[in-house]
C-alpha cells in the first residue's frame, strides 16, 4: 500500500504540471490510447502513457485528446491509420504497420514469483522450471506467442504452463494484471511477464514479490526478450515523426523519470536497487 | 472531435407479445437428376419466401422459382435498390417473408424491412439495436453480421455485442433480448441465428481472443436460454452424454476436451460457432462445426485440442450431442471447422444415402453419413498440401509435418492459407443438376521471417504471414462439384477470392458475386456465363430468389465489400503492410483499385 500512495501522489503532480490548457486555440494532439490497460493507459488519464502523453501535448502547446480503442488487432488500422488520432504513445519499435519513433525505453520480460518462495530464478535454462507451475501471457493472435511461451515449448516446457490472455477480462480496471494476481495468490508458482506490467504491479502488491529479468536476452534461435519501446505515427508523417523524436531526446530525464515512477523494469539506464 | 467514449446503452426489452402467422405451405423438392435435397424441411420450402439465410434446413439455398432462367436471365435489370449506409463487410443474405424483404447491417446492426408491394421497395420500419461502440475494437475481422431468420412472426437476429434479439414484424418492436456474452471477454456474435423447433440457436465469435466456444439455444417465445453447449471442457458442459456414439475410435472416450489439452488451456480454447447450423426433422438432428483451437500457436497446445475443428449432431430439444467428428485435430493454421452442412440424399455405390456435405476450410470435401458421422469419401476440392488426405477407416487427417508452422522457421506456399479452400461462404446445391456451388479462395501462405508487434501493451516477435494466389495465380474460383462421384464438374477462375454466398435456382442458373462487384448469373449446368451486373462496391453478401406480390422471380443480393478478405478496404488497411490482417492484405493488395466500399441492397427481376 505504501507504493500505492507514493504513486498516487507522482500522478497528482504530472496532472498538475501538465493540466488542462483547454482555453488555448492550438489544434489538439489527437493520441489513440487503450481506455483500460494500466499501467499503460486508461480513460482516467492514470497510466504512464497518459503522464507521457501530456508532456509531448505540452511541448506542442497543444491540448492532449483521445481516440479511445481497445489494444487489440486492428487497433493502429483503426485509429491511427483511420486519420482519427496521430499518435500513439507506446508500441514496439520498428512494428511494420506504423513508422516509429527512437526508442525511449527498452523493458525486458521477467520472472515473478512470491518473494516467500525464495525461488531466484534467473534464467529458461533452470531446470526447476520443469517442474513449476508456470503462467505465461498468450497474444492469440497471427500464430505466434509471447518470446517467453516459445522458449519454454523449445525447452519441451509445456504442459505445467498456465496460459493467461493478454486482453484478461476488460470488464475489470486493469484486465492485463490477471497473471500478477495468479503468482499472489498461488494459483502459479512463476509467472514471466512483460516489464512493465510485472513492475507496475509488484510494487503495489500486498505480497512482497521478486521481479527478475529473463535470461538469456535473446534465445539461439534469435528470439528476444527484451524490446525497445517507441512512439508510432503515420508513414506519411515525415514533420510531425521528427518533432517527436526531438522532443524525446529533449525530454528524455522527464521521461525516465515518468518510468521509474512506474517501476518499469528497464535494460537501457542503470536503475536503483531492485524489487 | 474524435473522442471514442465507451458507451453502455442498455437495450429495453420489451414484452410485446408475437403475433403468429399463417403457415407457409410446402411444397416438395422434386428430383431430376442427381441427388436430391433432403425431405427435412417440410415448414417452409415456399419458393414465394426466403425466410433463412440458407433458405431451407438442408441448407441448400436453392430456389424452385424458374421463371427466370438460362434462356432469358441475360434481361435481368434492376427494379429496385436500397443504401444500408454502412459502409463495412456486407455479408448477410436479406430475408423475404410475407410481402416483407428484411435487412440487417454489419456493426451497427440496423435491421431494415422493406415493403415489397410498393415501388422502390420503401422502408417500413427501422429498428436500430445500438450495439456498444466498443465491440468494433474487439472483433476480430471486420464487423459484418450474416443475416437475420424468421419465424413465426418475428424476426431473430444477433448483434455485435452479443445479443439475441426478436423483433415483432409487424410493428419492428423488440419482443425479447437476451444479452448471451460480454464483448469485454473478447466475445462478439456474427453469424445468422436459426430456429428449430421453437429454440433460437446461436453461437459465439471470438477464438483469438481466448474465448471459449459455445452454442445456446433460446426459447423461441421468451429468450431464455434452454440450454449451452461448449467446444471445450468436461463432457458434461459439452452436452455429451449417454446417447453420444462417435464413429471413430479417435473421438471416443472420456472428456477428451480436457484431456487433449495441456493444463487448463481448454479454458481459453476457442472452437466458437459462428457458422451455420442445418437440421435434419426426420433424424431429429442439429448439425454444426466449431472453429479452430486458441490461442493459435500450436506449439503450445499439444494434443488433439477438442472439440475444436470439428462437426456435431446434436438433439435441438437438448442439446445432447448424438455424434462428432473432429475434421482438423490440433490445428495448426486456422482452418476453423464452421462451414456450412448441406444435408441431402445422394445415390453412393447404387444406394440412397442421407448424407451431409460439408466443403471445409481444410481443403477436403467430406461426405458424411448423417445419421452416424462416418465418412463415406473427401476429396480435396482446392490445392491442398497441409495434408495428404483423410483416413477413411480411422477418419484421421494425415497432416503434412513439413507445413507446420513454427516461430522462427520459414514455411513456404502453404496450401491452402489459414482462410482455408473456402471460408464462411456458403455453397448452394440444385437438386436438378445434382451439383454444389462452391464460392471460394484460392490461396496459398508463406510463413516467414520475424517482425516486432505489440498487442495489449505487450511485445512480441510477430511470425509474417503472407498470402498469396495458389496454382493457376487467380485467387478465387466459382466451382461446381459433384457430391456423388467426389469430382469437379466445372469451375470458372475468378482474379479476387469469391466471398460472397451462391445461390442456384429451377431455371438452372447459378448466382454469385465477386469483390470487384460484379453480381453474375451462370449456366449451372455448363459454368458458362449468361448475364453480369457491375454493382457499386465488391460483394461478399448472399445472394436470394422470390417471389415478389406480383407473382414474378427476383433475385436479391447486398452489395459492399469488406470482411476478413476485404479488411484493406473495409477497415482502411495500409496495403503496405503485408502482414496486417493476418496476412490476407498481401494477396489484396490491389483491392482498392478495383472497389470502393458502401452497402446497397441490388433487387433483380426480368
Amino acid at each position: 500500500m505504501r507504493h500505492a500512495s507514493s504513486l498516487a501522489i507522482a500522478v497528482l503532480g504530472f496532472a498538475g504540471v501538465f493540466g488542462m490548457k483547454s482555453e488555448q486555440a492550438d489544434p489538439p494532439l489527437r493520441v489513440c490510447a487503450d481506455p483500460n490497460n494500466l499501467p499503460y493507459s486508461n480513460a482516467a488519464g492514470e497510466g504512464f502513457e497518459n503522464h507521457i502523453a501530456q508532456m509531448i501535448g505540452a511541448e506542442l502547446h497543444r491540448p492532449v485528446e483521445y481516440t479511445w480503442w481497445a489494444q487489440r488487432r486492428g487497433f493502429v488500422r483503426n485509429t491511427l491509420n483511420a486519420g482519427t488520432c496521430d499518435l500513439v504513445v507506446g508500441t514496439a519499435s520498428g512494428m511494420e504497420m506504423l513508422a516509429t519513433s527512437r526508442p525511449y525505453y527498452r523493458s525486458t520480460y521477467v520472472f515473478v514469483s512470491r518473494r516467500d518462495r525464495h525461488l531466484d530464478v534467473r534464467s529458461f535454462d533452470d531446470r526447476r522450471l520443469r517442474a513449476l507451475k508456470i503462467g505465461v501471457q498468450l497474444v492469440g493472435d497471427d500464430g505466434v506467442n509471447t518470446p517467453p511461451v516459445h522458449a519454454l515449448t523449445n525447452r519441451g516446457i509445456v504442459r505445467n504452463i498456465v496460459g493467461f490472455t493478454v486482453y484478461g477480462d476488460y470488464r475489470r480496471p486493469h484486465p492485463a494484471s490477471e497473471i500478477m494476481d495468479a503468482v499472489v495468490d498461488r494459483r502459479v508458482d512463476i509467472a514471466v511477464v512483460w516489464g512493465p506490467l510485472a513492475g507496475y504491479f509488484a510494487r503495489s502488491s500486498a505480497v512482497p514479490l521478486d521481479v527478475v529479468p529473463v535470461s538469456p536476452q535473446m534465445d539461439p534461435s534469435h528470439l528476444p526478450f527484451v524490446f525497445d519501446i517507441a512512439m508510432g505515427v503515420r508513414r506519411r508523417d515525415k514533420a510531425f515523426h521528427a518533432q517527436i523524436d526531438s522532443i524525446i531526446a529533449r525530454r528524455k530525464p522527464a521521461i525516465d523519470s515518468v518510468l521509474a515512477s512506474y517501476g518499469v523494469p528497464r535494460v537501457d539506464v542503470r536503475q536503483a536497487g531492485g524489487s | 472531435m474524435s473522442l471514442r467514449r465507451f458507451v453502455t446503452i442498455g437495450l429495453a426489452a420489451s414484452t410485446v407479445s408475437c403475433k403468429s402467422e399463417p403457415k407457409t405451405p410446402a411444397v416438395v423438392l422434386s428430383a431430376r437428376t442427381g441427388g436430391t435435397a433432403a425431405s427435412v424441411d417440410t415448414t417452409v420450402n415456399d419458393d414465394g419466401q426466403w425466410v433463412r439465410p440458407a433458405k431451407d434446413y438442408a441448407s441448400t439455398r436453392f430456389s424452385g422459382l424458374s421463371e427466370i432462367n438460362t434462356g432469358n436471365v441475360k434481361s435481368l435489370r434492376v427494379v429496385a435498390t436500397f443504401s444500408t449506409g454502412v459502409v463495412r463487410g456486407h455479408e448477410a443474405a436479406p430475408v423475404v417473408a410475407g410481402n416483407t424483404m428484411y435487412i440487417v447491417t454489419p456493426y451497427p446492426n440496423t435491421v431494415y424491412a422493406l415493403d415489397l408491394t410498393k415501388p422502390g421497395l420503401p422502408a417500413k420500419w427501422k429498428y436500430d439495436p445500438k450495439p456498444e461502440a466498443a465491440s468494433q475494437g474487439v472483433a476480430c475481422c471486420d464487423v459484418v453480421n450474416r443475416g437475420a431468420v424468421f419465424d413465426q412472426g418475428k424476426l431473430f437476429f444477433n448483434t455485435l455485442d452479443d445479443h439475441t434479439i426478436a423483433l415483432d414484424v409487424a410493428t419492428g418492436k423488440p419482443v425479447w433480448d437476451t444479452k448471451l456474452g460480454d464483448i469485454n471477454t473478447g466475445e462478439t456474435i456474427t453469424m445468422a441465428p436459426l430456429v428449430v423447433k421453437g429454440k433460437v440457436l446461436v453461437g459465439n465469435s471470438g477464438g483469438e481472443m481466448g474465448v471459449r466456444g459455445w452454442l445456446k439455444a433460446l426459447d423461441e417465445g421468451s429468450g431464455k436460454v434452454v440450454w449451452t453447449a461448449y467446444a471445450t471442457g468436461p463432457d458434461s458442459s459439452i452436452l455429451i452424454g449417454p446417447e453420444f456414439k462417435p464413429f471413430y475410435a479417435s473421438d471416443r472416450g472420456k472428456d477428451l476436451g480436457v484431456s487433449s489439452w495441456p493444463s487448463d488451456m481448454w479454458k481459453i480454447g476457442g472452437g466458437t460457432m459462428w457458422g451455420w447450423i442445418a437440421y435434419d426433422s426426420t433424424l431429429d438432428l442439429i448439425y454444426h462445426g466449431t472453429a479452430n483451437p486458441g490461442p493459435w500457436n500450436n506449439d503450445v497446445r499439444p494434443g488433439d485440442n477438442k472439440w475444436t475443428s470439428a462437426i456435431f449432431a446434436r438433439r435441438p430439444e437438448t442439446g445432447a450431442a448424438v455424434w462428432a467428428y473432429q475434421l482438423t485435430p490440433h490445428d495448426s493454421h486456422d482452418y476453423d471447422g464452421i462451414n456450412e452442412q448441406i444435408l441431402i440424399d445422394l445415390p453412393i455405390n447404387g444406394q440412397t444415402r442421407k448424407v451431409l456435405v460439408r466443403p471445409d476450410r481444410n481443403g477436403y470435401m467430406y461426405v458424411m453419413d448423417r445419421a452416424t458421422g462416418e465418412i463415406l469419401s473427401a476429396e480435396a476440392y482446392g490445392t491442398v498440401n497441409s495434408s495428404s488426405g483423410v483416413d477413411l477407416k480411422t477418419g484421421l487427417l494425415r497432416v503434412n509435418t513439413d507445413k507446420i508452422p513454427s516461430v522462427g522457421k520459414v514455411v513456404r506456399d502453404i496450401c491452402p492459407a489459414a482462410p482455408g479452400a473456402k471460408d464462411w461462404q456458403p455453397s448452394a446445391y440444385s437438386p436438378r443438376t445434382g451439383l454444389l456451388y462452391v464460392p471460394r479462395q484460392n490461396l496459398c501462405m508463406d510463413e516467414e521471417g520475424l517482425s516486432a508487434n505489440y498487442i495489449a501493451g505487450t511485445p512480441y516477435v510477430g511470425m509474417n504471414v503472407k498470402m498469396h494466389a495458389g496454382p493457376g495465380g487467380n485467387r478465387g474460383v466459382f466451382q461446381a462439384w459433384n457430391p456423388a462421384t467426389g469430382r469437379e464438374a466445372w469451375s470458372i477462375k475468378e482474379d479476387l477470392p469469391v466471398w460472397s454466398g451462391a445461390l442456384v435456382t429451377a431455371g438452372d442458373v447459378a448466382f454469385y458475386g465477386t469483390m470487384e462487384g460484379w453480381f453474375k448469373a451462370v449456366d449451372a449446368r455448363t459454368g458458362t456465363l449468361l448475364w453480369q451486373f457491375k454493382t457499386g462496391s465488391g460483394i461478399i453478401g448472399q445472394p436470394i430468389s422470390y417471389r415478389g406480390p406480383d407473382g414474378h422471380q427476383y433475385i436479391a443480393v447486398l452489395s459492399g465489400v469488406g470482411g476478413w478478405a476485404g479488411a484493406i478496404l473495409a477497415g482502411v488497411v495500409d496495403p503496405r503492410d503485408s502482414s496486417t490482417a493476418l496476412g490476407f492484405v498481401n494477396a489484396m493488395r490491389d483491392l482498392p483499385d478495383k472497389t470502393t466500399k458502401g452497402g446497397m441492397l441490388y433487387v433483380f427481376s426480368l
